[in-house]
Parts: C-alpha cells; sequence; structure tokens
C-alpha cells in the first residue's frame, strides 16, 4: 500500500492542532480553556465548560480595565502534547492572559509549568491531582474546585460520622486508585472507623462482577469505589445487579462521581450512593438562578467543575480590575487578597500554595420515588469544613507554604 | 478442602461468573466468524455494531417506551438494516482487494459510528436497567448470580446454537458456504451470490446488536462501549480459528472461563490472560485451536 507524501501530509494537517485563532488584538483580555471537546470528558468538560466562561465574561460586563474580555477555547483531545503546544501558541502568539481550565492532571500540570515561564496565571478546575498544590505548586497555578485528597477524605470522615465504619475499597489498579484508597483509609481511621478488605480491578475492566462478590461476602458496611468515569458507571450499576447497597444494609460511596454519570446511571441505579461534590445546582436560590441559566444554554445542569469555571473566571476579572492591570503576579496578589462570595463559594479563599479553600459536602443520590423531576438527583446529608477538607498545611509539600512557616 | 489453596466455592462461583462473561465473547466472535468466514472481511466495527445494540435497546425504550423484549427484537434487526446498508455501499466493492482493506474500513467506520454517538449522546452515555421480571438475585451457597445474568447465559447458548445450525446444517447454510468457496459456479447454479454475502453480514451484525442488547443491563450504555471489548473478541476469535464457527463459541466461552480462573489465583493478569493464551497458541497452532491448516 503507497500513501503519497501529499496525502501524509494533509492527514497530519489535518489532525494537529485546531486552536482557533484569537480574533481581538493584543488588546484584550484573553481567557483560554483546553478541553476535551469531544471525547471521554466532554460531558464533565468540553463545552459546558466553554459556556461557564462565557457566562461569566457576559456577566462581567464584557470588559475590564478598558479592554474586550475574550473567551478561546481549543480541543486538547487528552494529548498532553496537543495542550502544551496549544498553551505555548496561546501565550507567545495570542497574548492569552489566563488560562482558566484544562482537562487531565498531566496536561494542566505541564501547562502550569509554562504559566511560570511566560508569567501567566492558570486556573485548573476539572482536574483532581494534589499535585497542583503539593510537589507541583507554583506562585502561578490556582487550585479552584477540588482535589482527590480533598474527595476521598472529606468522603472517608462523613460516612465514618454518619454511621459507615467497615470500609471495603474497590480500587483501580494505578497510581490515582491507590493514592485514592490510602487517603481515604487514612480519613476513615482518623475518625474510628477501619479497613474490612479491598480489591484492585484492571482499568477499564467492565465487568466487576468478581471483586463485587468479595466485597459482598466481606462483613463492611461501606463499599467504596476508588475509581473514575466509565470503570465507577460499570462497578455501579453492577452493583446495583448484585443488589448491594439497595435493600441490604450497605452503602455504596462513590468517591469521585460527577453528577453526569448519576443522569447517565439513572436514579434507578445509583438510588443510595453517597459522594462528595463541591457543589449541585439545587442547594440554594442563588445556584438554582445561575443552573437554571446555564441550563438554557446547555441543556443540562452544570456540575461542580463547570460552575467552578464561572466562579474562577469572575474571580480572575474581579481581581484583574482591583489591580488595574493583566500582570500576573499583581492579579495573582489580588485573588489571594479578595475573598470569594458568589453562588458558588461562601467565604472561599485562596491558599499560598493555590489551593481555593471552600467546604465540600456529601450527598446521597436520591430514589426515583424521592426525586421530584429531571435533575432532582441529591441530597445533602453533610458539610465538611474547608479545613477538614483539604490537606492541611502541616502535611502539606509545597514550598509556598514552607516559606511562610 | 482447598484446591490449590483456594476455598472450592470461590473457584466455583469464579467458572460461573467466566461463563457469563464468555456468553458475550461468544456471541460476539460467532459474528467476527461468520463474517471473516463467509466474506473474508476482518469487521473491526463489530465493537461499534454491538454498542449501536445497546443504543437502539435504550431507544426503544426511552423514545417508543417499549419493553425489553420488545427490545430484543427489534434492536437487533435495526443494527442489521444498518449492517445491509454497510455492506451494500462500502463493503461489497473492496471483497477482491487485500483483507487489510477490509480490515482498514471497518476501523474507520467503526471510528465514525463511535464519533457520531459521542456527539448525539455524550460520552457518558444513557441510563438503562434491569428489566423487572430479572430483578434480583440467586443466592446458590456458594456464589451469588444475578437472575438476569443467568437469562444472559441461556439466551447466549440458545442463540449460538441456532446459528451453528443455521450455517452448518441447513440448505441456505450450504449455499452460504459453498458461495464462499467458489462464488463463480454457485451463481452458475442460479443462486443470488452477492444476497448470501449481504445476508451473512446482516448476521453477523444482527448478533452484535444482540449482544449490545443483552450487554445493556449489564454494562453502561456508552459510545466506547465496544471499543475495549472488540481486541478480546478478536483474541478469541484468532484463538478460536479464524473463520470457525464451532471454534469461535467454544472459545468464547473457554476463554470467559480462563478469565474467571485467572481472577482468583492471580488478579493482576486477569486483563492479559486472553491474549497470553492467544500468542501461545499462534505459536503452538497458528490456524488456531479449531482453523485448519492451510
Amino acid at each position: 500500500m503507497k500513501f503519497k507524501p501529499i496525502m501524509t501530509a494533509a492527514l497530519v494537517a489535518g489532525t494537529a492542532l485546531s486552536a482557533l485563532p484569537a480574533a481581538a488584538g493584543p488588546d484584550a483580555i484573553k481567557v483560554g480553556l483546553l478541553m476535551d471537546m469531544t471525547g471521554n470528558y466532554s460531558d464533565v468538560a468540553g463545552r459546558g465548560s466553554v459556556t461557564a466562561a462565557e457566562m461569566a465574561v457576559e456577566d462581567f460586563g464584557g470588559t475590564v480595565l478598558g479592554k474586550p474580555i475574550e473567551v478561546v477555547h481549543a480541543d486538547m483531545q487528552n494529548k498532553v502534547d496537543i495542550a502544551t503546544s496549544i498553551a505555548r501558541e496561546w501565550f507567545d502568539v495570542d497574548a492569552v492572559d489566563a488560562i482558566v481550565d484544562s482537562n487531565m492532571s498531566s496536561a494542566g500540570l505541564a501547562v502550569s509549568e509554562i504559566a511560570v515561564e511566560k508569567d501567566r496565571l492558570m486556573i485548573m478546575n476539572i482536574s483532581g491531582s494534589p499535585r497542583f498544590t503539593n510537589e507541583s505548586c507554583n506562585p502561578n497555578t490556582i487550585h479552584y474546585v477540588y482535589d482527590t485528597y480533598a474527595l476521598a477524605t472529606s468522603t472517608g470522615k462523613a460516612v465514618v460520622r454518619g454511621g459507615g465504619d467497615k470500609w471495603f475499597f474497590v480500587t483501580v489498579d494505578y497510581t490515582f486508585g491507590h493514592d485514592f484508597q490510602a487517603q481515604a483509609e487514612d480519613a476513615v481511621a482518623s475518625e474510628g472507623g477501619e479497613t474490612v478488605g479491598s480489591v484492585l480491578v484492571p482499568l477499564n475492566a467492565s465487568d466487576y462482577s468478581s471483586a463485587l462478590i468479595q466485597a459482598q461476602s466481606s462483613d463492611a458496611n461501606v463499599i467504596a469505589f476508588a475509581t473514575a468515569g466509565a470503570d465507577t458507571s460499570n462497578a455501579i450499576k453492577q452493583a446495583a445487579e448484585f443488589g448491594i447497597g439497595q435493600g441490604d444494609d450497605r452503602q455504596l460511596a462513590g468517591l469521585l462521581v460527577y453528577i453526569n454519570e448519576v443522569d447517565a446511571l439513572g436514579l434507578e441505579t445509583a438510588q443510595g450512593m453517597l459522594l462528595t461534590s463541591a457543589f449541585y445546582w439545587d442547594l440554594d436560590e442563588e445556584t438554582r438562578a445561575f443552573s437554571e441559566r446555564y441550563m438554557e444554554k446547555m441543556g443540562k445542569m452544570p456540575n461542580m467543575s463547570q460552575a467552578g469555571v464561572y466562579s474562577s473566571t469572575m474571580h480572575y476579572l474581579k481581581a484583574v480590575e482591583a489591580a488595574g492591570t493583566e500582570n500576573y503576579a499583581e492579579v495573582m496578589a489580588k485573588m489571594k487578597e479578595m475573598p470569594i462570595n458568589d453562588f458558588f463559594v461562601k467565604d472561599g479563599y485562596i491558599r499560598e500554595d493555590g489551593r481555593m479553600m471552600r467546604d465540600m459536602y456529601l450527598f446521597r443520590v436520591k430514589s426515583p420515588e424521592e426525586s421530584t423531576g429531571a435533575w432532582d438527583y441529591y441530597e445533602k446529608v453533610a458539610t465538611i469544613e474547608a479545613e477538614d477538607a483539604f490537606t492541611p498545611v502541616s502535611e502539606s509539600r509545597c514550598y509556598l507554604l514552607k516559606e511562610e512557616s | 478442602m482447598e484446591i490449590f489453596g483456594f476455598p472450592p466455592q470461590l473457584i466455583l462461583g469464579q467458572v460461573l461468573i467466566g461463563l457469563i462473561n464468555g456468553s458475550f465473547y461468544a456471541l460476539l466472535s460467532l459474528g467476527l466468524a461468520i463474517i471473516f468466514g463467509l466474506l473474508r472481511v476482518i469487521n473491526f466495527a463489530h465493537g461499534a455494531l454491538y454498542m449501536m445494540g445497546a443504543f437502539a435497546a435504550w431507544m426503544t425504550q426511552a423514545w417508543l417506551g417499549l419493553n425489553f423484549w420488545a427490545a430484543l427484537v427489534i434492536a437487533p434487526l435495526a443494527v442489521g438494516l444498518f449492517g445491509l446498508v454497510v455492506e451494500r455501499a462500502f463493503l461489497r466493492s473492496i471483497y477482491h482487494l487485500d483483507h487489510l482493506y477490509g480490515l482498514l474500513l471497518t476501523f474507520g467506520i467503526a471510528l465514525l459510528i463511535e464519533g457520531m454517538y459521542r456527539y448525539w449522546f455524550g460520552a457518558a452515555g444513557k441510563p438503562f436497567t434491569t428489566p423487572d421480571v430479572f430483578r434480583g438475585i440467586w443466592d446458590l451457597g456458594f456464589v451469588i448470580v444475578p437472575k438476569y445474568r443467568g437469562f444472559v447465559v441461556l439466551a447466549s447458548l440458545v442463540t449460538c446454537l441456532a446459528v451453528w445450525l443455521l450455517i452448518e446444517r441447513t440448505r441456505l447454510g450450504s449455499y452460504l458456504r459453498a458461495a464462499t468457496e467458489n462464488p463463480d459456479l454457485v451463481s452458475c447454479f442460479g443462486i443470488n451470490v452477492s444476497l448470501l454475502t449481504a445476508s451473512a453480514y446482516v448476521l453477523g451484525a444482527a448478533l452484535a446488536g444482540l449482544s449490545g442488547v443483552l450487554a445493556a443491563p449489564i454494562y453502561q450504555v456508552t459510545p466506547l462501549m465496544g471499543t475495549n471489548l472488540i481486541i478480546v473478541v478478536f483474541a478469541v476469535v484468532v484463538t478460536g480459528g479464524m473463520g470457525s464457527l464451532s471454534g469461535a463459541i467454544i472459545t468464547g466461552y473457554g476463554m470467559g472461563v480462563i478469565e474467571g480462573l485467572t481472577k482468583v489465583f492471580y488478579p493482576a493478569a486477569s486483563s492479559v490472560v486472553i491474549f497470553v493464551v492467544m500468542a501461545l497458541m499462534l505459536l503452538l497452532r497458528p490456524a488456531g485451536l479449531f482453523g485448519k491448516e492451510a
């Protein structure tokens, strides 16, 4: 089979970068989002996150310091090299001032390094690696919504406090899963609970029956899934099939579950599950007001990261206005100085390591009978205070916090 | 009593679960084997057809308001119809070319289908619950089996047997087999060979669609649900012998059991054991377990 060189070139060009060129000149304030627009994470981030950023710009008034504000986005296709080359192009050629989200922790960590190099700002909303504010922390990066440490710790503590004290872990067999389980185990132990068993499952395993049978034969009263994405969906669906967590005395706990996944599973399957989230659309008047506007544009409710994109973009723009410049260091100083109060977070603040400190919530998924309509999925069962949820300063591995003490 | 230090209940339980997973492998690899055996096309779109079957089941429930039994009939027909379009529009113009073209073409079709479904339905997929009659579990003492999984094993066994009989033991099947051996000669007898090859692809596609419906209550219905499975199923077909129907069926169930047992003895290897078996088979018997040496 022969491929003509020109064909190959055309193919390569076709699959290469598709970053949108920024239309306005350098005299605009630009925020960029590196999103998976069509792949696995396009539901939890993607177009919804871009829409949230656009809403923030619109609500802010469209201009700051007399310059128009522009939102740019690109499909990073879940590839680190694509994300980094677009980030470089944005910073070097298009004069993007801040990147306000990127899919995948690995890509985000790389982009965060580039932000340091180019004296720009980076805000992470969708990805959850604790590294952003520990080993890889830097003065240019903010981790806004959650991290896996906070999810594991909050879920662990709150569920034990609620009586679930014997844990069995179904853990995906790579670093993410191992860390997730270790953090949750620590949290469970700190509240007096114990881990009675665990089983490792390979990444992308579609069948969990073997793991579920082991969980079922243990004397655990909480079965926790240290998994993500499609793995979590399959595991929870099959747990329901095996009658675990529905009608018996066991509770299911998902350590990382987005509302989009609950929507895709359906309440019939997901009912009763416990999960931690930084946000739910139906918490109060303000969350509903924002979410319903978002719903009109997207046809679905925002998840915690999409709401976080709105809140963090808004906070960034306010800081630019307060600083009177787009210089990253001065804007960052303002962002860390100003408290955050909006529909997404009450009395939030950004710690020196870049961690946005906020309360987390433990939710229980409603049964179909309890739900009164579309997207009425969660019932709030506990609030975990920011200091209780996130890595304490004493355990931080970030040099920015060490300097202080 | 213990077997290699493991309680026999655990081993029996895993064998049973292995048979259940094997049911999907068998149904899917049977479809692949039919398509390869009769059309000489390596159908990489099989995983996408399986996914279409699961979504078609969801559509019959969510859009048409019909029950699971209706989905079990409608979805395979719909996927079969789609298969007919693919065969007529694309595949038949490449039968005379090298196998590689069929592989590339169907791989491209799979990417297109999966991309479109992701665009239409989102990456997280759609909810589908177990039909009411099969809610609940059987506690067999040594293992707990959800009732629905019992049904899957039965449905898969019956279907595999029926398809095998159709192709190996009926007149229509003999035409099909003859048409692949020597299409020119068969058409001399006044048999419409083009129709036969089309129906073979439709049958293979419908089997993939049926597996999709059966899978919908167990696995999350997502646009990418077929991508991981298809590789395993190819390993099953290669191990069983490309194009051998009985080989595909028996190897399908066998691989499910081997995979289940690996989860007892050495769980970390459970995701690769099928490929290890395939590699060994290719070394020792390149034509596969039931394949004829060329």
